[in-house]
């Protein structure tokens, strides 16, 4: 019958896929393009450091110690004469790869724990536990502890921010995923005979992702914060590698004198955080609608 | 209620246990001897001998354990390597000072946080409701260690109205105290602030959708009345909830205030511990504080059963 094809034809009206509808409302949120415009620049900065920023962060020219901003050196210089610029940007680009190491290793392990507690109810008694007890700890104090026994070093800093996050991570996937377990389209699916594996993969995982992209999100600004923390109290990175927050441990003594070595990188910091926050709270907007802060 | 109590705190036992069975992990997590790294290159074989004796780790690890927990049971949690006093004794004596810096942190958390969420619930789209919340999302991304180094150049060395550092105890002087515990005490709280801001501000608006606010103005109850009696009564009982989560950020937050302020309280006492590889006071400060709040939280749900009594006959 024509009238049937006519309808059936009708049926997708405009040609948007999910994926391009959910970037349209994204780039439509003023917070959440403010968020992106200002880790944007940090993250512009991290990528092109060779480029932006040849000086060799470690060069020591004692002679140009203590110079303010300016011209010549954009940033100034710290008490033994090195480029703050080159410093503030290389430390940037160590932000960016530490925050990215522990969202990803955070996206795999938070998933896994999540899911398979989520699924099997047997295997969640056990794992939440440990989770429970895991979280109990404040989260810098544990990442403290795990770093003062593992000793400061980059790879230590992201493992102990890894096993801080990862159980907070597991707990939202795990609620997600309770409420999907129970959705008609999974009992459907394993009417048809598909395996837990396959529900899991196909139908659970890409339906339980939303809150945890919101969740990443803010990861990467705590693990940034948490890492400048750490490094500022002299658990991060090993000097003379520029962290941010060893950057600001050595100005601190000079900064009466020379109040730019710890403003700089601190505001450097604060827009990293303040970029992840906003960016975070525009993701949950769109993709969370359920947690949405009223507007 | 009784019941409810009870309940709430047996969940807190296995994780209790958990707990202090990560905090008894953590020296086993040392890469290669723990004695050698404590001891340094210049130890003798004697010295690391001794050290390892020291410690307990040359007996089995079943030992080990046993020796902890009968140890923990007796409030023993070992010796501090670094000022050759019991750790539990340490950590105590310390504890008045970050209490004290915390519960005044607290206070403006409270205060602020709960003033600025409201007022930016009552005025919601204008203005000031956007100030709020531009300052709530600057407070939850300022670094606290970073505004407390900016706030000590303002306010201490170029205007000189504070010390820059140090600690005067309540009971010396509450002048005294207010001068040092103010600018660490503003630094830690503001973190807590935005987030306090953020979720006050929310539930109001949640709870002013609500009909039974509906209801009470159509009734003709005055605005004021409104605002106070009914919909700020029923915000403040998820808000409950949150003053856990700021008093665990703020005692663990204190960790890097004391550090940058000179303040002897534990959170220093944990960073000299953790600089010094003083294993046993790590272990021990970790396991006092997260004991203790996690009691704390146990408090808070109740407080929050005591407002709800939906949720004590949830638990049932």
């Amino acid at each position: 019958m024509p009238g049937e094809a006519a309808v059936l034809d009708a049926a997708p009206v405009r040609g948007r896929s999910p994926a391009a509808e959910t970037l349209g409302r994204l780039l439509h949120h003023r917070l959440f393009v403010s968020g992106l415009v200002l880790f944007g620049v940090i993250l512009a900065a991290a990528v092109l450091a060779p480029v932006i920023a040849p000086a060799d962060p470690t060069r020591i020219a004692m002679r140009q110690k203590f110079l303010p901003p300016g011209a010549g050196h954009l940033f100034g210089t710290d008490n033994l004469g090195r480029s703050l610029w080159s410093r503030v940007i290389w430390g940037a680009q160590l932000s960016v790869l530490m925050g990215l190491a522990v969202v990803g290793l955070n996206a795999v392990f938070g998933t896994a724990v999540g899911a398979l507690a989520g699924y099997y109810r047997r295997l969640d008694n056990v794992l939440m536990r440990i989770n429970d007890a895991l979280m109990a700890f404040p989260a810098i104090l544990l990442a403290i502890g795990i770093t003062a026994v593992l000793g400061p070093s980059t790879g230590d800093v992201i493992l102990a921010l890894a096993i801080v996050y990862i159980p907070r991570t597991a707990r939202i996937v795990r609620s997600s995923v309770i409420v999907v377990r129970e959705m008609e389209y999974v009992q459907a699916a394993r009417a048809c005979g598909a395996g837990d594996w396959r529900i899991l993969r196909r139908h659970i995982l890409p339906n339980s992702m939303a809150p945890l992209i919101v969740q990443l999100s803010f990861l990467f600004a705590y693990a940034v914060l948490t890492e400048a923390t750490l490094s500022f109290l002299g658990l991060g990175a090993v000097p003379p590698t520029p962290t941010w927050g060893n950057i600001m441990a050595e100005g601190r003594q000079y900064m009466v004198e020379a109040p730019w070595i710890i403003a700089i990188p601190g505001v450097a910091l604060m827009v990293t955080v303040l970029g992840l926050n906003m960016l975070g709270d525009g993701l949950r907007d769109v993709l969370d609608p359920r947690l949405r802060v009223q507007q | 209620m009784g019941r409810f109590f009870l309940q709430r705190l047996l969940t807190a036992v296995p994780i209790l246990l958990m707990v202090s069975l990560i905090t008894f992990g953590l020296i086993h997590m040392v890469p290669g001897d723990p004695s050698a790294a404590l001891g340094g290159l210049s130890a003798t074989p004697a010295e690391l001998a001794q050290l390892r004796h020291d410690l307990g780790l040359d007996r089995s690890l079943w030992v080990q354990l046993w020796l902890y927990y009968a140890g923990l049971l007796h409030g023993d949690l070992g010796r501090s390597i670094l000022l050759g006093q019991g750790v539990a004794q340490a950590t105590v004596q310390r504890l008045p000072v970050t209490l004290s810096l915390s519960l005044y942190a607290l206070v403006i958390t409270l205060l602020l946080g709960l003033a600025t969420g409201i007022v930016g619930a009552l005025r919601q789209n204008t203005l000031a409701d956007q100030a709020v919340m531009m300052f709530a999302m600057f407070g939850i991304s300022v670094p606290s260690f970073w505004l407390a180094l900016l706030m000590i150049i303002l306010f201490a060395v170029k205007l000189g109205w504070l010390p820059t550092g140090g600690y005067v105890p309540f009971t010396e002087s509450p002048l005294g105290w207010l001068r040092t515990a103010t600018m660490p005490a503003i630094s830690l709280a503001l973190l807590q602030v935005g987030l306090l801001a953020r979720i006050t501000r929310s539930t109001m608006l949640e709870t002013l959708r609500q009909d039974f606010i509906r209801t009470a103005r159509a009734k003709g109850l005055p605005g004021r009345m409104v605002v106070g009696k009914h919909a700020l009564a029923n915000a403040l009982i998820p808000i409950t909830t949150v003053v856990g989560i700021v008093i665990t950020l703020l005692v663990s937050g204190s960790v890097v205030t004391e550090t940058v302020f000179s303040i002897p309280g534990i959170g220093q006492l944990l960073t000299s511990a953790i600089l010094n590889r003083d294993y046993p006071l790590v272990q021990g400060g970790l396991l006092i504080m997260t004991a203790l709040l996690v009691l704390v939280n146990i408090g808070i749900d109740l407080c929050y059963a005591l407002l709800d009594p939906r949720v004590r006959y949830d638990a049932r």
